[in-house]
């Protein structure tokens, strides 16, 4: 099938240029003005940001065994909803990923499904319980594109060190969820001025600090790639920026709560703010702002964390930690990098698309003559109002319901197929 | 006051505090006559709903209930549908179904009385007490204790000293006493002092000795002998010199400060056993004090 995107304002490193993208079966073939092509569907993108599709380097899809709070299906086409066309999935399922069949599962069954591209991060060691290293070359063959244990840290500094070198070796990336449980205390919030005024027990920084600490001088050690999931302090981006000067292999991301929300969210016992690392303060998101800007945080992804609402409406203690969030993403970042004058269109896009897409090495997040035909068109006017009940995901657990954003995804193609948004 | 809940004083006026305050006393009288009974709560239910030990919170409210001629009830977690893994939420609306007016609920988690009030209908919620966020009407009594005494709050010194950290009665305090103009001071080492509490609008020291001249009221607070085993502390002896509550320190303040202490206390830890049964303690008029307060608080929500 052919499909002419016609006058739509294309989003790449050269700019926001109103013109057509022409797309022959699963490729862009060609970008230019008044593009004059016979083609079985026209998609009018007059006034509309035409953008790569957005690659997510780190979610939660919970299938297998946890389908009651999100399965691939619900979770990919929420996906799509948010303008993402990949979506690389963490492994702590039940089992977790972390055996090459498991890994054929979650490719097969997204394969059937066909919403979004979903690419299985597998284990870093066997039941992510710390121990044995995951059959890692195995699963990568089977097709993981990473390797993490993500919910849980690497706490044993040897197994960490062994999953760097072997990784290394068989050329795969080791993702990185940064927490020194020994320093939570229990904690379920940001340790500071909220958790005092709400009687909850704080989690210092430091949890998260030390460990980025500790992989920096890990891989650089080894001189081995590492990626530090979900950034969300103001030294975790100075001991990376650090690190980068040093010629370190260190990339990471960063998630649209940490650039939009501060704990006070936290004081209503609102149990969708209760997010792992915790939501932080105005110094904490101006310092991941700017590290977005000066390019010490590579990407951002969702760290999209569906759950029941039974689970969420409990007790802030016993809650689970995560927000969902495919479907608001984009507008939470375009709302408070954009619009605040942060960042441009272009360079959101490259967090969104190309850098993810770069690091994780899986092809795709440009938007080119030549590549992949995964597109995401926006109209960056629209406003509106998050309403979780509206959500395609199983997971109503926003954070960010209720909020008033701007810039809405409205055409998605996954591989010059269009898919439908609500 | 209008409200249905009482859920802490982070979130109420000073007005309200008043109203309270002066409500008690007028029940305080009634405590002092012989037969001690009035209709104000005839045909209303009441019931305790605790998911932690207690003695004297429980009791009190159920004294206060009972003078007024309230029906009531006591639900314990430990011997309840609770045990069969029914949810706090489940729990709450099987309670309202059973015809409760006010239900006091006491947890060990912070937030769980606000949860529960925003998941029943009708009933009022009173927090008897959850994790370390609030206890307001422990705080409420501790007030109306230093408003006795003294008088009016303004400029009055409350020395409050001990595991502030994870203290609901230093929390409702520091917000009640606040509100109402007092001085309050937290005396702590380091480790029991919750982070950035000054942003409460309050001092906060590590040396007690310090902070003592002048004090008119110096309140203590009970210390887990587990926070010791968690690291918090390093040895009862090495608390006990620097923060507890000796006649030595006491007479420190001022010459007409008076001691007190939500209980149960810890005798020689951090409170010597002089000064809890010396004569500037008040730790048994507080107790009094709570069933005046909860009288006024179990009326004020069922005026409504």
């Amino acid at each position: 099938m052919n499909i002419l995107i016609k006058n739509g304002l294309t989003v790449t490193p050269d700019g926001m240029v109103e013109q057509d993208v022409y797309i022959e079966d699963s490729t862009i073939v060609k970008i230019g003005k008044n593009i004059d092509a016979a083609t079985d569907k026209v998609i009018d993108a007059e006034g509309l940001a035409v953008m790569a599709g957005f690659v997510d380097m780190h979610c939660h899809l919970r299938d297998p065994g946890q389908e009651y709070k999100e399965d691939i299906d619900s979770g990919t086409a929420a996906a799509l909803q948010g303008g993402f066309t990949t979506v690389a999935c963490m492994p702590n399922t039940a089992p977790p990923l972390d055996s090459p069949a498991l890994i054929k599962y979650v490719v097969g069954k997204a394969a059937e499904v066909d919403n979004a591209r979903v690419l299985p991060i597998g284990c870093i060691t066997k039941g992510m319980k710390g121990n044995e290293l995951a059959e890692i070359g195995l699963m990568q063959e089977a097709g993981a594109i990473a390797f993490s244990d993500d919910g849980r840290p690497v706490e044993n500094g040897n197994t960490m060190r062994l999953a760097l070198e072997y990784a290394k070796g068989i050329d795969a990336l080791i993702i990185s969820h940064c927490e020194d449980k020994s320093l939570l205390a229990d904690g379920v919030v940001n340790e500071g001025m909220n958790a005092t005024i709400a009687g909850l027990k704080g989690i210092t920084r430091a949890a998260e600090e030390s460990m980025v600490a500790r992989e920096i001088l890990l891989a650089a050690a080894l001189d081995a790639r590492v990626h530090i999931a979900h950034v969300s302090t103001k030294n975790s981006v100075r001991l990376i920026r650090e690190a980068k000067k040093w010629g370190v292999k260190v990339t990471c991301e960063t998630c649209p709560h940490y650039i939009a929300a501060t704990d006070e969210e936290i004081l209503s016992y609102n149990t969708y703010a209760k997010i792992n690392p915790p939501l932080r303060t105005d110094d904490d998101v101006a310092a991941v702002i700017e590290g977005l800007k000066d390019g010490t945080i590579d990407a951002i992804a969702t760290d999209h964390a569906p759950h029941h609402e039974d689970e969420k409406n409990v007790g802030f203690d016993y809650a689970p930690f995560g927000t969902s969030g495919f479907e608001t993403a984009f507008g939470v970042c375009y709302t408070y990098l954009v619009e605040a004058g942060h960042l441009d269109i272009v360079e959101l896009s490259k967090l969104m698309s190309e850098n993810p897409a770069r690091i994780l090495r899986c092809g795709g997040g440009l938007l080119q003559e030549g590549q992949r035909a995964d597109i995401a068109i926006a109209d960056l006017n629209e406003e509106y109002t998050v309403d979780r009940n509206k959500f395609v995901s199983k997971g109503k657990n926003s954070v960010f319901d209720g909020w008033k954003l701007k810039g809405k995804i409205k055409h998605v193609l996954v591989e010059g197929r269009i898919k439908e948004i609500k | 006051m209008k409200r249905k809940h009482l859920l802490g004083l982070k979130d109420i006026t000073a007005e309200e505090i008043e109203e309270i305050l002066d409500t008690a006393a007028e029940m305080k009288k009634l405590l002092n006559q012989n037969v001690k009974k009035t209709p104000h709560l005839q045909g209303k239910n009441i019931t305790t709903l605790f998911y932690e030990n207690s003695t004297r919170t429980r009791v009190s409210f159920e004294t206060a209930a009972k003078i007024m001629g309230a029906n009531t009830f006591n639900i314990s977690a430990s011997s309840s549908s609770v045990q069969k893994g029914e949810t706090l939420i489940d729990t709450g609306k099987t309670l309202e179904a059973l015809l409760t007016d006010v239900v006091i609920i006491r947890h060990n988690k912070s937030g769980a009385a606000q949860h529960l009030s925003k998941n029943v209908r009708n009933m009022s919620v009173v927090n008897g007490g959850d994790g370390m966020n609030e206890h307001p009407t422990q705080a409420l009594l501790d007030m109306l204790t230093m408003k006795e005494k003294f008088g009016s709050f303004k400029g009055l010194k409350v020395v409050i000293a001990g595991d502030v950290k994870h203290s609901r009665v230093a929390r409702s305090n520091i917000w009640g006493l606040n509100k109402m103009g007092a001085e309050v001071t937290l005396a702590a080492p380091a480790t029991l002092m919750p982070m950035e509490v000054e942003s409460m609008g309050v001092k906060a020291t590590n040396d007690l000795d310090s902070v003592l001249e002048g004090a008119n009221v110096v309140m203590g607070l009970r210390v887990q002998l587990e926070r010791q085993q968690a690291g918090l502390f390093p040895s009862i002896a090495e608390y006990h010199k620097y923060y507890g509550l000796t006649p030595a320190r006491i007479n420190r303040a001022d010459p007409d400060a008076i001691v007190m202490h939500p209980g149960p206390i810890n005798r020689g830890l951090e409170l010597s056993s002089e000064t809890a049964d010396g004569e500037s303690s008040y730790i048994l008029e507080q107790v009094t004090n709570g069933v005046a307060v909860r009288m006024a608080v179990l009326f004020l929500l069922s005026r409504r």
